[in-house]
């Protein structure tokens, strides 16, 4: 407490107003509207991206609540009709309503794979800081067991763990994240080896800061953004993922059915064209393109910041 | 060497360059901008980062960076009108009428193709040439760029060559078309001094035998002295002078141009007094020796970069490090500041030998030795405020929070003479003298004794870098603090410090006081890095190069000797026989500087004192 005496004797303080001018401006800042902040922080695709995704991300809580039909429950006896006022998608195989079918489907999809994404990207990242903060054995265990993980291909992964422990909820969501965990670990891991040889990273050590705060306050402030991009299209590849697992029979079992399944179920529809198939494909072709048209904006607001800053 | 006779080669008149398109704010970046080049004539664009000046010159080419578009005015190059080009047209005058050099040669050039392909690839991309008169061309370019082996150096990759004769390879690419107007943007900005003053002659000797039109863009007025017939000064993106050089280098007109100068003839500070010489100094290095790679059997790392150095700073003192790049001066910092393993010596802290290890360091001992390094850019976490950057070694060191914190943030601002406004700001929005300034209060947040200054002022322009130096300079009388000032320019480090040590491949060649830098004699080398120093006049350049061109006297087969004199290779004073046999001994010259060396002082003295007559 009694250093800020010891050395300046000469040093002048400011006076207080300058130091309050700026507060009483940051409010007005705040105060602008959300909205137009979101507008001038996306461009109109990224808006469009953020609009869709946020939409599913609505129908996977309130869906089972808005849907006009109970999941499961038959409802008519036309199999693969068409669009009408009383099925707007029309019905499926069995003659079930087939916009309940995908409203109640969608906390499978989204659910599962936001789950699963969250854990890839956050276990990933983990070890990728603990990897490139730490010495160079742990660095070393490390890379070369995500190495040994990442040497067998996601999808028979995924087929082998389902065809021996069976297909379950969490073990469908186990599985898919162990499939991304070693690709979140290779790019946070690169990611932080380059920040790590920065010069602010080199002053901190010599400071004599402890790792875990170059880990926390340095490095990873700093790769969130670049992580942020592969979050999004890491949700992506475990869409797919877990929708050809169900398409293939392994995924969310009846009579619970999540978007792959749909698809499945209803693939008899295919040649006279039933909205039953149509629909949850295009269920799964929007959630992909509205995420990667959010990623992408994020990227390319993170590349324009990063830009600034040089 | 330029007829003022000659037709205009180059007129712009009323160039205007703005930042961002019409609905958002536009940002002016060069606001009406006339001169003329002639024929023939070489002219320099000089000014801080910032004023345009390569704004300036890219319209040249006609050409706008990313975001930026050129509003109007005329270019004119030749008889053509540059700005009313469509873009099939301004690539055939790229192709053939317009060059251009860039600052950063290494990023110029793809590594994986052969430096003859890329050199020739202007002529045959456009199919000016065939591909042997293309290489015909480049070989005899090389050898006007006196480059060494001007036959085979074309087959070997870019990494194969060192920085300043890739500068030269750039420089031939450009010149492979024959084109009328070349423009060199800051070419020599990134290269060593020695190096620089290679790069410069080979540069002037080409755009004279070719009679090339030449526009230079730099910050440097001593080296833009040696090239330009005249010079633009700019500022803020407008013309503040245009002259002959000899005008305004001695007679300038504007203001601005005289606050350049003065930023470019520093005089030199006061010297501490050297009162407490016999008390115990504040840092005292040992028989330090270390390096990277793996460590032998005997402890010696694979890659020596520092052998048997030892040195002493007093407190309150400062020591200037001076070398080329590659001579070990970062890496001295950085074992002093643990970064780097040591494999010999000892660094002892007033008097208390400091751990190697960084984990065995105590808190007292991390907070006495602060470093700031060059690059202000990555020293700084961009994800943080200023007020975090700098609250942080208070509560790290002092455990110092809230109002005690902020009241001492508020004190390292106005110390360091910035707004307390900027406190709130990332550094991104920061300028380069803004953000060293920040890292230096950084550093003076944990109340050292000693502060490694890495470089700190080289990435800055000259007035920005004399602003900063000045700082520090103030900061030693109030704050009573050591620095170790690492730089390769010796205007600055005579400008600031009291005790000099020189570096050569990791080597102490040469350690005395600041005034052995003055006059000779000195060692080979430190005598070879005085030389090197541009001097603000023109035809500097021609008569230190009349100079420079005598042969190396030959030597013969080496000794295994190991502590051989590290310079013997570059050294114009070596003897046959003592050199490349026998290490050198240590001696004291009449100045009190200690020099490795087999010369006496008064050879020495005799033959530097005759070559500056001679310049």
């Amino acid at each position: 407490m009694n250093r800020n005496v010891t050395s300046h004797a000469t040093t002048v303080l400011y006076d207080q107003p300058p130091a309050d001018a700026p507060q009483e401006q940051a409010p007005v800042v705040v105060r602008r509207g959300l909205m137009s902040r979101l507008v001038n922080r996306f461009s109109v695709l990224g808006l469009i991206g953020l609009f869709i995704v946020v939409f599913w991300l609505v129908i996977a809580f309130v869906g089972p609540v808005v849907a006009p039909y109970k999941g499961g429950a038959f409802t008519s006896t036309e199999v693969f009709g068409s669009y009408s006022a009383a099925h707007l998608l029309g019905t499926d195989y069995l003659g079930r309503d087939m916009l309940s079918r995908i409203l109640y489907g969608t906390q499978y999809t989204v659910g599962l794979a936001l789950a699963a994404t969250v854990a890839a990207s956050v276990i990933g990242t983990f070890f990728g800081l603990v990897a490139a903060v730490s010495g160079r054995w742990v660095d070393e265990v490390l890379s070369r067991l995500f190495d040994a993980l990442i040497s067998i291909p996601s999808k028979i992964l995924a087929l082998v763990v389902i065809a021996a422990f069976g297909s379950s909820i969490p073990m469908l969501m186990m599985v898919a994240a162990l499939a991304y965990i070693p690709g979140a670990f290779r790019i946070s891991r690169s990611l932080a080896v380059n920040i790590m040889t920065l010069e602010y990273v080199q002053v901190a050590k010599a400071r004599g800061e402890k790792l875990f705060y170059i880990a926390r306050v340095e490095v990873l402030p700093n790769m969130i953004h670049p992580m942020l991009a592969d979050f999004g299209l890491r949700f992506v590849f475990i869409v797919l993922l877990l929708s050809g697992l169900s398409f293939l029979g392994l995924g969310v079992q009846p009579p619970n059915a999540d978007w792959g399944s749909l698809v499945r179920e209803n693939i008899g529809g295919l040649a006279e064209g039933a909205p039953a198939v149509l629909m949850p494909a295009v269920a799964i072709a929007t959630l992909t393109v509205g995420v990667n048209l959010l990623i992408d904006s994020l990227r390319r607001h993170g590349a324009r910041s990063h830009g600034g800053g040089q | 060497m330029t007829s003022n006779t000659g037709t205009n080669m180059i007129e712009v008149k009323g160039l205007r360059v703005v930042a961002g398109a019409a609905p958002d704010p536009v940002v002016e970046i060069v606001k009406g901008v006339d001169f003329t080049v002639k024929k023939g004539e070489v002219l320099a664009l000089i000014g801080e980062s910032g004023s345009g000046k390569t704004t300036i010159a890219l319209a040249l080419l006609g050409h706008a960076r990313g975001g930026c578009s050129i509003a109007g005015g005329s270019v004119k190059i030749g008889d053509t009108d540059v700005l009313s080009l469509d873009a099939k047209g301004r690539r055939a005058l790229r192709s053939r009428t317009v060059a251009y050099v860039a600052q950063s040669a290494s990023a110029g050039f793809n590594p994986a193709r052969t430096i003859m392909d890329q050199v020739t690839e202007p002529a045959l991309l456009h199919k000016l040439m065939t591909p042997a008169v293309a290489r015909e061309k480049a070989i005899s370019l090389f050898r006007s760029l006196a480059l060494p082996n001007p036959e085979t150096i074309g087959d070997r990759y870019p990494h194969q060559v060192s920085g300043g004769q890739l500068q030269r390879l750039m420089a031939a690419m450009a010149l492979i078309t024959d084109p009328a107007v070349v423009v060199f943007d800051e070419p020599t900005t990134a290269l060593d001094v020695t190096t620089q003053i290679e790069v410069l002659a080979a540069f002037k000797g080409v755009v004279r035998e070719l009679g090339t039109t030449a526009v230079y863009v730099s910050h440097d007025l001593a080296v833009v002295a040696q090239m330009a017939d005249r010079i633009v000064v700019l500022n803020g993106g407008r013309v503040r002078e245009n002259g002959a050089t000899a005008q305004v280098l001695d007679a300038p007109a504007d203001e601005y141009t005289r606050q350049l100068l003065a930023a470019t003839r520093r005089p030199e500070v006061e010297r501490a007094t050297p009162d407490d010489a016999r008390k115990v100094p504040l840092l005292e290095i040992r028989n330090l020796s270390a390096g990277y790679g793996r460590i032998d059997a005997n402890g010696v790392p694979a890659v020596r970069v520092l052998d048997d150095v030892s040195l002493k700073i007093a407190r309150g003192s400062t020591l200037g490090v001076i070398g080329e790049s590659g001579s070990g001066k970062t890496t001295l910092a950085r074992v002093i500041a643990g970064l780097v393993d040591r494999a010999h010596g000892d660094v002892l802290l007033d008097g208390e030998s400091l751990p190697a290890k960084l984990s065995e360091r105590t808190l007292d001992q991390y907070r006495r030795v602060q470093i700031v390094f060059q690059n202000a850019d990555t020293a700084l976490n961009p994800s943080r405020t200023i007020a975090d950057i700098l609250a942080r070694p208070m509560n790290f060191y002092h455990g110092l929070r809230g109002a005690a914190a902020q009241k001492r943030m508020l004190e390292l601002l106005d110390l360091v003479k910035l707004p307390a406004s900027i406190a709130k700001r990332q550094p991104g929005g920061l300028s380069g003298g803004q953000k060293q300034r920040v890292n230096l209060a950084r550093a003076l947040a944990a109340n050292p004794e000693l502060i490694l200054c890495d470089e700190v002022t080289s990435a800055l322009d000259t007035v920005v870098g004399a602003a900063i130096l000045d700082l520090l300079a103030e900061l030693r009388r109030e704050l009573n603090v050591s620095y170790m000032f690492i730089s390769h320019d010796i205007s600055t480090v005579r400008a600031i410090c009291d005790e000099v040590i020189v570096l050569y491949a990791g080597q102490c060649v040469e350690a005395g006081q600041r005034d052995a830098l003055s006059h000779p004699p000195y060692h080979p080398y430190t005598g070879l890095l005085v030389d090197s120093v541009p001097a603000l006049r023109p035809g500097w350049l021609d008569s230190r190069r009349a100079m420079a061109l005598g042969a190396l006297p030959a030597l013969g087969p080496e000794s295994d000797a190991p502590e051989l004199c590290s310079f013997r290779s570059r050294c114009a004073a070596r003897i046959d026989g003592k050199c490349n046999v026998t290490p050198p001994a240590k001696k004291t010259l009449p100045s009190g500087a200690h020099i490795l060396c087999h010369h006496s002082a008064d050879d020495l003295a005799r033959m530097q004192s005759m070559e500056t007559v001679t310049a």
